[in-house]
């Protein structure tokens, strides 16, 4: 194996510059995304635990859906496909008016796919609150939604955030999927400065610290959450 | 949206069964290569032999905390300059997946080695049985059959994720139904067929996970 070390390469001001802006969009694709999921995942977790059935079928549709699909299919299918399937007017202004498409799309098609999975999530928060709970708050009469709003959802958000921890590190790695639709986000940026420079273990070097170190801060903030947010009396994860 | 042609998919038929059979391939080799190097990491982590366990430890913390696609670059890199030739994209492919899903793979089998009760390896042990024979014929078989759910619900995730592959472009289910959307400019078609395709695929497997969970219980 021959093979010619530049570590330099790395710090060279237009290499540099490449770097620190893939870091930036593939923060900004992560937490715009996260944002969005959040949002939706809760509404349609929910969803799947309300006692009307159509609400709960059409959530559990959407989980199955954007589940079982890959995410670099449902990025193509919002980036290729959609503009296409809209009225006219409509397509022709999300392909020629709509500020950064790239961005949008990929941070519309991560969001709504990682809203399935924080969806199960939320679901299954939801379905660990003893029943006893709901009965007393129906029994203390109150209506559905303020069993919601004051007894489930504030026990129920507090036990799943070690699970969206992972869900959270997960956003992170799937913004890298950004760049099949041409994004250049950390990972792009140093598959080209690979190309540019023949220097691919350096480039690869400089992606892969940048990622641990996102997901170790990502972890820290996770903690501190989770630290907050536990139930004094009930049992940490694998305390 | 205006003329839907179905021709376009019907004519490419033969092509893309092509690469659904890569897909299928690769993703079948990379579960048995990952489930293998998975156990062997979670017996190194559990092993007690603290640099063994620092090392396993570190390699799954490591990979699980970059993208796939990042992964299949390296080894697209790397593997024919330590070879110092070229292998082809599928290898390179292959050995991507196996040591990138592997990290997953040690994770659930490392549960399911914990979900084997204590006096289980006490028993073998007073029984007379070597470490290795008490891995092979106590823990392991336990072991796998309590996470044969979670094992089943990462394949389906591990055939999503060969969709990926595209990005080197090696000729798979997906790439496959990419070139023959743009050859053809039916985009609309093709990607709407192949999220079909993907989606029969996977939620079949979903509700096979369902059906082993539930007979589990009882």
């Amino acid at each position: 194996m021959n093979y010619n070390w530049n570590w330099g390469v790395l710090f060279e001001e237009q290499y540099l510059n490449w770097l620190i802006s893939g870091f930036g969009w593939t923060i900004s694709v992560a937490l715009s995304a996260w944002c969005i999921a959040i949002v939706i995942g809760s509404l349609v977790g929910v969803g799947k635990t309300v006692p009307n059935k159509v609400i709960r079928g059409i959530c559990a549709t959407y989980v199955e859906i954007f589940r079982n699909v890959p995410l670099l299919v449902q990025m193509f299918i919002w980036y290729f496909a959609v503009p296409e399937m809209l009225p006219e007017d409509w397509g022709r202004w999300m392909k020629r008016d709509l500020p950064n498409p790239e961005f949008v799309t990929a941070v519309v098609a991560l969001g709504l796919y990682t809203a399935s999975r924080i969806a199960e999530q939320v679901r299954a928060g939801i379905e660990t609150v003893p029943p006893g709970l709901s009965a007393a708050a129906t029994a203390h009469g109150l209506s559905t939604a303020q069993t919601y709003r004051y007894v489930l959802l504030p026990i129920s958000f507090r036990i799943i955030v070690p699970p969206l921890t992972s869900e959270f590190l997960t956003v992170f790695k799937n913004s890298s999927l950004a760049l099949t639709i041409g994004l250049l986000e950390l990972t792009a940026q140093s598959q080209q400065i690979a190309e540019y420079t023949f220097q691919g273990f350096e480039a690869f070097t400089a992606a892969t610290v940048i990622y641990v170190c996102i997901a170790l801060v990502a972890t820290i903030l996770m903690q501190v959450l989770e630290k907050y947010t536990r139930i004094p009396g009930y049992v940490g994860k694998e305390a | 949206m205006t003329d839907f042609d179905f021709n376009v998919i019907w004519s490419s038929l033969p092509f893309l069964w092509q690469g659904l059979q890569l897909s299928l391939l690769l993703t079948f080799l990379s579960i048995i290569g990952g489930i293998v190097l998975g156990t062997l990491l979670a017996l190194a982590r559990l092993s007690g032999i603290a640099p063994l366990a620092i090392v396993a430890a570190t390699y799954v913390n490591l990979i699980r905390s970059v993208p796939l696609i990042l992964v299949i670059f390296w080894f697209y890199f790397l593997v024919p300059l330590a070879l110092g030739r070229p292998i082809g994209g599928f290898y390179s492919a292959l050995i991507a997946f196996v040591l990138f899903e592997a990290a997953y793979y040690s994770e659930i089998m490392r549960a399911g080695i914990q979900s084997v009760k204590r006096g289980q390896v006490h028993a073998g042990q007073s029984t007379g049985l070597s470490y290795w024979q008490i891995q092979r014929y106590v823990v392991l078989p336990q072991a796998f059959r309590n996470m044969v759910p979670i094992l089943v619900t990462q394949g389906i995730i591990l055939f999503q994720d060969t969709s990926l592959v595209f990005v080197v472009s090696l000729r798979d289910f997906m790439t496959a139904s990419s070139i023959v959307a743009r050859t053809e400019g039916r985009l609309v078609e093709m990607y709407l067929f192949a999220a079909l395709v993907y989606f029969a695929i996977c939620f079949s497997g979903s509700m096979l996970v369902r059906s082993l969970k539930s007979r589990m219980a009882t």
